[in-house]
């Protein structure tokens, strides 16, 4: 070590620029004596060189939505699972099995309390969306429902809701708190959007009947049936929004049948 | 709302320390989401002033909040980590995983420290604001924390691994 009587504090101070141009010029003089002093210098400046490097690409990443959704309409409720689960939909895609093995540890309350609010946020998240709202669009409809059926391991019918005046426009993979759910969107010639949002449990949880939530503009049915749970999200009043999630009920009971 | 656009701007310095701090993309965004949540809920409390030095101490608080009371969270075995699917930015992977590493083995305040002047070019004095302690603490955690990331990565068996990209 060197025995030099400069303080090791007054150094890093160095450093970091946090000296008057005096004593910068006193460091300086002294570092000029000193190849080993300023040997160590030099290594605590790279390792800012180091941190920036690796680090620095954060800065350009998009950001998550569950952090934009957090800001942009921050919940009247605290729902801190609902910020955990719309975490997850955006850590997801690139976490994988990571991110679904994580959140159901996080998970600690009944799947169903928390569905309209999953299914909204899912909605809020990716109905904005103009060039991906979905992963696979509607001219592929039979390999989207191959493929939903194959990871929520049930059989998935995508609804027509052509005679309620709303195509298809595709579907996508989402984390749910059970695992794989699936989030079909529609859309009028208005462009106004719906999502149905699908998760399966393991175990059965018999039918309800529709139940009805609201948040903000934005209204959810939900329903459960067998393993299934539904919910139907769309910037729509109410009783414009009913006949809908009728439709769709009607259709997937029809092909599924409760139990 | 101006608050909202404010904090959003902030957002990717926020992760980008956040993820500095945890080692860990998925912890670093639930670390960025609680002390958003807390922004929020403290907003009226805000006076006008330097708005990423107040969200950097909300973070410090959560952060040190977090290794109290969950403690299991910080120490995950490095061979049960998943693969992360692959992207282009493989390389760049390896070499944050080398420095993720290091800094993990870094006491949580000496790595706070080290990263807010390292890597967020706070000036001592903000840094201190940010951490609640003095500026003299900070300037010895800063030099303990360097001294030992230093023989960490010297002891390393690839250090040339961290590549300098500029």
């Amino acid at each position: 070590m060197t025995s030099r009587p400069i303080e090791r504090e007054r150094l890093h101070a160095y450093a970091d620029g946090e000296l008057s141009s005096d004593e910068r010029a006193d460091i300086a003089a002294r570092l000029a004596e000193d190849p080993a002093l300023l040997a160590e210098v030099a290594a605590w400046q790279h390792q800012k060189t180091l941190l920036h490097a690796a680090y620095d690409p954060t800065l350009a990443e998009p950001l998550p939505p569950a952090l934009l959704a957090g800001v942009i309409a921050p919940p009247r409720r605290r729902l801190p699972r609902l910020a955990a689960a719309l975490g997850w939909i955006a850590l997801g895609a690139a976490l994988g099995s990571a991110a679904q093995s994580q959140w159901s540890a996080r998970s600690d309350s009944d799947p169903f309390a928390t569905l309209p609010h999953r299914a909204a946020v899912a909605h809020t998240v990716f109905v904005p969306e103009v060039r991906h709202p979905v992963e696979v669009g509607a001219d592929q409809e039979a390999h989207l429902a191959a493929w939903l059926s194959r990871r929520l391991d049930a059989r998935l019918r995508i609804p027509r809701l052509l005679d309620q005046g709303f195509q298809l426009v595709g579907g996508r993979l989402i984390p749910s708190d059970s695992g794989p759910g699936a989030l079909i969107m529609y859309e009028d010639s208005a462009g106004r959007r719906l999502t149905l949002y699908v998760c399966v449990d393991a175990k059965d949880s018999g039918t309800t009947a529709f139940r009805f939530a609201r948040q903000d503009t934005l209204s959810t049915f939900y329903w459960v049936e067998g393993r299934s749970a539904y919910a139907l999200s769309g910037e729509l009043p109410r009783d414009a929004l009913l006949p809908i999630a009728t439709a769709i009920h009607r259709q997937l009971a029809g092909d599924l049948p409760p139990g | 709302m101006p608050a909202e656009h404010a904090i959003l701007a902030e957002i990717p310095r926020l992760r980008r320390y956040a993820r500095a701090l945890t080692g860990n993309p998925a912890e670093a965004d639930d670390l960025v989401q609680d002390t958003l949540e807390r922004a929020l809920g403290k907003w009226a409390l805000w006076r006008p002033g330097n708005l990423r030095a107040w969200l950097l101490t909300l973070m410090h608080n959560v952060f040190i909040n977090q290794l109290r009371t969950r403690p299991a969270l910080v120490s995950v075995d490095e061979g049960d980590l998943p693969e992360i699917p692959a992207r282009p930015r493989q390389h760049d992977e390896l070499e944050i995983r080398d420095l993720d590493r290091a800094l993990a083995r870094l006491p949580p305040e000496q790595r706070e420290v080290l990263l807010l002047i390292g890597l967020e070019e706070l000036s001592y004095e903000a840094a201190a604001r940010v951490l609640g302690i003095p500026t003299g603490t900070v300037m010895s955690r800063l030099s303990r924390a360097r001294e030992r990331l230093r023989a960490i990565l010297a002891g390393q068996d690839s250090p040339q691994r961290l590549k300098v990209i500029r």
